[in-house]
């Protein structure tokens, strides 16, 4: 089963969130979205979640009982302990308070040790995993996660990630946003969003070859609006092609896409 | 500096709700302290009662209200309507004449009193004070305090309860989980409810046994009561959660509610000194209404087919509130538009 919108459209009385958004969302795949800040992620997000209604457009959402979602920012309630959280969102979801699930779910985060703690008390990398595995204990069949990794350390980020690439081993479909483009490259499919429209899409190693004209890699820019660093040295986007191109990344797909639609809108 | 203050005017300027409580509250006080704030009574509703009804309340000064003339009767008459709150001052128009004041309306009763002596043309009357012989500031005071109290507990804790959620970000989750918005809503606030019920026999419990305030008419009534305040308090409560994004917003507006309440409600001044022009704004108050119930149950014995008028406003009030408390509620955890959002046959 393939969940995900169609032609959508999201307007926020004159402002328009999206638009002409598609997405499909496989079972089994890890879906990824990035773009910058305000470039609509969280509202695509929030309409896989069934929290906010399309404008215009086509939304295919498996039933509540079958979504398990993470807000930013929510890693539980953080008045309950770990295990309450758990049993909560069991109880919730008709699955027995002290279900195996929540055992299996403690031990791959490594909560298990910290099942008595208050979810408040817990590190932001720790309450993560929590928030993950509240939406990851109803085993759903699309799980919705809008930046699971924004500002937690790079261990508690790869034990994210491997918790979620074992959902979608399972046969979860994924869709999660990030902030960061080397965890985008871990999907199966990337939708690159920018100002509410769709700036790249399609799996990582093919988006690469989309990128128009090339990217060289220089000590001094020619031209420093359409450079950007990369350790001690800059890389820059020749629009015309150039014969010195070096293999471009994602993150310098994503950008060339980015100054492309903005030199598209100032013309 | 000068950098710091233009900061502090701008960010002031874009808080409207703390601009509001600085400028409402003010006024607020004015209008109170202006108008409101007056313990001497200009019109006492009067009942007069027995052979000589006609003729005495003909006689009676200005202040006395004559609302009720009855030649038939008796003293017993005369204690029932004060028990009922029709009237505050009962004057039983035989020989001898007696005039009954209603104890529980402190300032009424004081500005009576004062007029009982030498202003009445006809001799020097019998006067009693019935109800709360001692004018015992704490049987009128500590019966309206639990109203008081149960208001700050009922609306603060609970839009606090509420706004933490959406703080948190868990509200979203709540929403996206299988939990029916009426399951959320009921869970979210039977909680608070139970809680205020204990706060309620608590404080109730409290008062009567430290303040020796006197409990004579029927628990159930003050039960069914204060039910019906709470259930209003708590609507209050969480409508103002829906209004507000963070715990600091939701205080701001608890004590906007609850400032008018503590000096509209008849708590401190009399209803029957406020001008109109005011004394509406009392009407739309849940604590005007718990104050007569529960003033009347302990200190008056009120038997519940007089207290109608109260109770029909109460039970108004609350269903109002926690109607609209529950719609928009309801909004939060789904969004207009929810299932036109789910394709056609891909929901189970």
């Amino acid at each position: 089963m393939t969940w995900g919108v169609a032609g959508l459209a999201v307007w926020f009385g004159a402002r328009c969130a999206l638009e002409g958004i598609d997405l499909e969302v496989p079972e089994g795949q890890i879906t990824a979205v990035v773009g910058g800040d305000g470039a609509g992620k969280s509202t695509l997000l929030r309409v896989m979640a069934g929290l906010v209604p399309p404008s215009r457009g086509a939304v295919r959402l498996p039933d509540r009982r079958q979504l398990g979602y993470l807000p930013t920012r929510a890693g539980g309630f953080g008045d309950l302990t770990v295990e309450e959280n758990l049993e909560f969102v069991a109880s919730a979801a008709r699955l027995h308070r002290s279900t195996p699930r929540v055992d299996e779910l403690l031990q791959r985060t490594g909560l298990a040790s910290f099942r008595r703690r208050l979810a408040r008390d817990l590190s932001g990398g720790m309450r993560q995993k929590l928030g993950v595995s509240l939406a990851l204990l109803p085993s759903p069949r699309l799980l919705v996660l809008d930046e699971p990794t924004t500002g937690i350390d790079p261990v508690s980020r790869s034990d994210l990630w491997r918790l979620i690439a074992a959902a979608a081993a399972q046969g979860t479909a994924v869709l999660a946003s990030s902030a960061y483009l080397d965890e985008a490259e871990r999907a199966a499919w990337v939708l690159v969003l920018h100002e509410g429209r769709t700036l790249v899409a399609g799996p990582p190693a093919e988006v690469t070859g989309t990128l128009p004209g090339a990217v060289v890699e220089v000590d001094a820019p020619a031209d420093p609006a359409r450079a950007w660093r990369r350790g001690s040295r800059w890389r820059e986007w020749r629009p015309e092609g150039d014969p010195a191109a070096v293999a471009p990344g994602l993150e310098d797909v994503v950008i060339v896409a980015s100054l492309a639609a903005g030199a598209e809108g100032a013309g | 500096m000068q950098a710091m203050i233009r900061k502090e005017f701008r960010q002031l300027r874009r808080d409207r709700r703390t601009l509001a409580l600085m400028i409402v509250v003010p006024l607020l006080l004015l209008v109170v302290f202006g108008y409101v704030a007056r313990f001497d009574v200009k019109e006492i509703p009067t009942a007069v009662v027995g052979v000589q009804a006609e003729a005495v309340a003909a006689l009676l000064p200005e202040t006395f209200d004559v609302r009720i003339v009855d030649r038939a009767g008796s003293r017993a008459t005369a204690e029932d309507l004060l028990r009922r709150s029709r009237a505050i001052i009962g004057v039983v128009a035989e020989p001898p004449l007696t005039i009954l004041v209603d104890g529980s309306e402190m300032f009424a009763a004081q500005s009576a009193l004062r007029r009982t002596g030498s202003a009445l043309p006809f001799g020097e009357p019998q006067v009693e004070i019935l109800f709360n012989p001692d004018l015992s500031t704490a049987a009128i005071m500590v019966p309206a305090l639990i109203g008081m109290v149960l208001t700050a507990v009922g609306t603060v804790i609970t839009s606090l309860g509420v706004v933490r959620e959406r703080q948190e970000g868990t509200l979203e989750q709540l929403a996206v989980m299988p939990l029916r918005p009426r399951d959320v809503i009921v869970g979210k606030i039977a909680p608070y409810f139970l809680v205020g019920v204990i706060d309620m026999a608590v404080i109730t419990a409290a008062g009567l046994l430290l303040f020796d305030v006197p409990f004579r008419g029927s628990w159930l009534v003050f039960i069914a009561g204060a039910v019906l305040f709470l259930l209003a308090v708590l609507g209050m409560g969480v409508l103002i959660s829906t209004l507000s994004q963070t715990q600091g917003e939701a205080i701001q507006l608890a004590i906007m509610t609850m400032l008018p309440q503590v000096m509209l409600s008849g708590m401190i001044f009399p209803l029957t000194s406020m001008p109109w022009g005011v004394r509406w704004i009392s009407y739309l108050l849940p604590l005007t209404y718990f104050i007569q119930i529960v003033r009347g149950v302990f200190l008056k014995a009120t038997p519940i087919d007089a207290l109608g008028i109260p109770f029909l406003a109460l039970a108004l009030l609350a269903a109002v509130v926690l109607s609209l408390a529950i719609l928009r509620f309801r909004r939060d955890l789904a969004p207009s538009g929810r299932r036109a959002a789910e394709a056609p046959g891909a929901a189970a």
